[in-house]
């Protein structure tokens, strides 16, 4: 039976709506039996303020924006939920070629190293702190984002305190490049393809990226509200298919030219194909002519990136708990966890046999080296995950980890 | 209580919208009116006007960055929140769809921000209004424009009269169920394909 809905789906111009944008633009929305109207917002604040009032059903969203709405830390906060993961990596951090130079007096490079490159880092606020020098100034896209929680992570555990050495502040992601050009930030973390545009422009130097702070990390995520999830399941499960056949068309290799040629227009990302393609290769120019292979850079399918994991809420939480923007209590950890809704996932992608974990929650960083899971059906292969800092997140352990990391 | 008058701060890259609204709130009694048009450096003026209310357009992308402002609560030390009232998700839509919102001190009274808000929504609205029949007003100009070009390459084709080729040009697109001017239009585009280069 179609599931007869009209659906207004809100994303921002970022490579990792691309789950999104092929699931209607290649029609497996329209073979679910949906209508689907993709809208391109502004903010992230407008998606949330949209989704709020019923004007969009679903959107595109940083993984940790629906928890801190479920928290009630947002201005405008409704219960949301997210039954589906847009993929995982994506995002790079990005310094100007001043900061870099500096950094590489302090013997970062040639890379994208977190360790090196991040102990160089620490050396630069030493010296700045040392000569009287004002805090670096680093951005990111929004305060409930991927990019603010693993940059402070990189940050501090390298030994630099985010909230006292260096100065966190929010800028666009389109506006990043810019910013970062005229001096108004040291550096940066966000989403691709910003960070490319910020090489190709000359303004920086990638430093690091996401997938080596946290390999296999998530980013972002298909918010949806309760209400809509409870009023219109059916319509959310044909989503949650059609967006899981997108998933997996992205992920083909042989489409790779093609989905550049899709997010490229004017009315996506604006920008040309071949500026995206290093995205899907994971070659990236890391400006002054450095180049790097990142193994699993962007992932929009394989590894179980569409699975919304509770043990990624939780680790979101414990980090919103270690930068004080958020209470810790059992009853918000609960909140935060059940934000994620795996069943909602398992239900709608039980007629497709796709492949299934057998757990909801996993060791973050426990896995050395790509491992089969105890799934259903197909065989689901994770890993290697993992922190760069060599730390474990035991989601059965969240205290612990939470008076662990200070 | 003291009836002070409220601090607005109505952030808005369009100078013509914003001093619509600017001019909207003087004439409801609203003295302590500020405009910006650039975010860059507003955490400042926040910081020195202490605004009770903010009025913002929702195409600038630099909301995230005023949210993430009220959530440092360094620049404004007291808690905001969006709206009025959270559950009157109608006033929300309305402003929404206008293309404004706006943030509000927590502890301010509805019936003194609501009246605030009604305003720069009709503002709003009467600004894109008014952008609309301008897009509209320049597109008939545009479409005259063309028009004339197409009647021009049918008498000079066609050897035939202005009232001829213009009976045609009406002909065709009541055949097609086209407006004249895209069937002008196609016309003018196909002469020039066809003209020796």
């Amino acid at each position: 039976m179609a599931a007869t809905a009209d659906i207004t789906l809100g994303y921002m111009p970022l490579f990792d709506s691309a789950v999104l944008i092929a699931a209607v633009e290649k029609g497996f929305t329209g073979e679910e039996g949906l209508s689907v109207q993709l809208v391109r917002e502004t903010s992230w604040a407008n998606i949330r303020d949209r989704i709020a009032v019923g004007q969009f059903q679903a959107a595109h969203m940083l993984a940790p924006m629906p928890i801190a709405s479920n928290l009630g830390l947002t201005p405008l906060s409704l219960e949301l939920v997210a039954p589906f993961a847009l993929g995982l990596g994506g995002n790079a951090v990005t310094v100007s070629r001043d900061l870099w130079g500096h950094m590489v007096g302090k013997g970062a490079g040639p890379g994208t190293d977190p360790g090196a490159n991040g102990t160089a880092l620490s050396q630069v606020v030493e010296y700045r702190r040392a000569a009287g020098e004002p805090p670096l100034r680093f951005a990111v896209v929004h305060p409930f984002s991927g990019h603010n929680y693993e940059l402070r992570y990189w940050l501090s555990a390298c030994g630099i305190d985010p909230e006292r050495d260096v100065e966190i502040v929010v800028v666009p992601p389109s506006l990043m490049a810019d910013a970062l050009a005229t001096g108004a930030i040291d550096g940066f973390c966000a989403g691709e393809p910003w960070n490319s545009v910020a090489i190709a422009g000359g303004a920086g130097r990638i430093a690091t990226t996401k997938a080596s702070i946290w390999r296999l990390s998530p980013e972002k995520v298909l918010g949806v509200s309760a209400r809509f999830a409870t009023e219109h399941r059916p319509a959310l499960d044909a989503l949650l298919r059609a967006l899981y056949r997108s998933s997996t068309w992205c992920g083909d290799t042989t489409n790779h030219e093609e989905l550049a040629a899709l997010m490229s227009p004017a009315e996506h990302l604006g920008l040309p194909r071949e500026r995206l393609m290093p995205i899907l290769t994971g070659h990236l120019a890391l400006g002054d002519g450095a180049a790097d292979a990142i193994p699993e850079f962007f992932v929009p399918h394989a590894k179980g990136a569409t699975f919304p994991w509770q043990s990624h809420a939780l680790w979101f939480y414990s980090q919103m708990v270690r930068w004080g923007h958020a209470e810790h209590s059992p009853a918000q950890a609960e909140r935060a966890r059940d934000t994620y809704r795996p069943d909602i996932y398992r239900q709608a992608l039980k007629p497709m046999a796709a492949p299934m974990p057998g757990a909801n929650m996993k060791v973050e960083g426990a896995l050395t080296a790509a491992a089969p899971v105890g799934a259903s059906e197909k065989g689901l292969v994770l890993g290697p995950d993992g922190f760069f800092d060599g730390r474990i997140f035991d989601p059965d352990r969240l205290d612990e980890y939470l008076a662990s990391q200070s | 209580m003291t009836h002070r008058d409220l601090t607005i701060l109505v952030i808005d890259e369009n100078a013509i919208r914003a001093s619509i609204i600017e001019a909207g709130l003087h004439n409801a009694g609203h003295s302590r009116v500020s405009v910006v048009h650039d975010v860059h450096g507003v955490g400042r003026v926040i910081e020195r006007l202490q605004p009770d209310v903010i009025v913002i357009d929702l195409e600038n992308p630099n909301r995230d960055l005023l949210e993430s402002m009220f959530q440092l609560s360094r620049s404004v030390k007291r808690p905001i929140a969006m709206f009025v009232d959270r559950s009157d998700s109608s006033m929300i839509e309305a402003a929404i769809d206008a293309g404004v919102s706006a943030y509000v001190v927590d502890g301010l009274r509805q019936e003194r921000v609501k009246p605030i808000l009604d305003m720069a929504i009709g503002r709003f609205n009467a600004f894109s209004r008014m952008e609309r029949e301008l897009a509209e007003a320049r597109s008939e100009l545009a479409d005259r424009k063309v028009i004339d070009r197409a009647k021009g390459i049918l008498m000079k084709s066609r050897g035939i009269g202005e009232e001829e080729a213009y009976k045609l040009l009406r002909t065709t697109a009541m055949n097609q169920n086209r407006k004249i001017a895209e069937i002008a239009q196609s016309l003018v585009l196909a002469a020039g394909l066809l003209e020796d280069p």
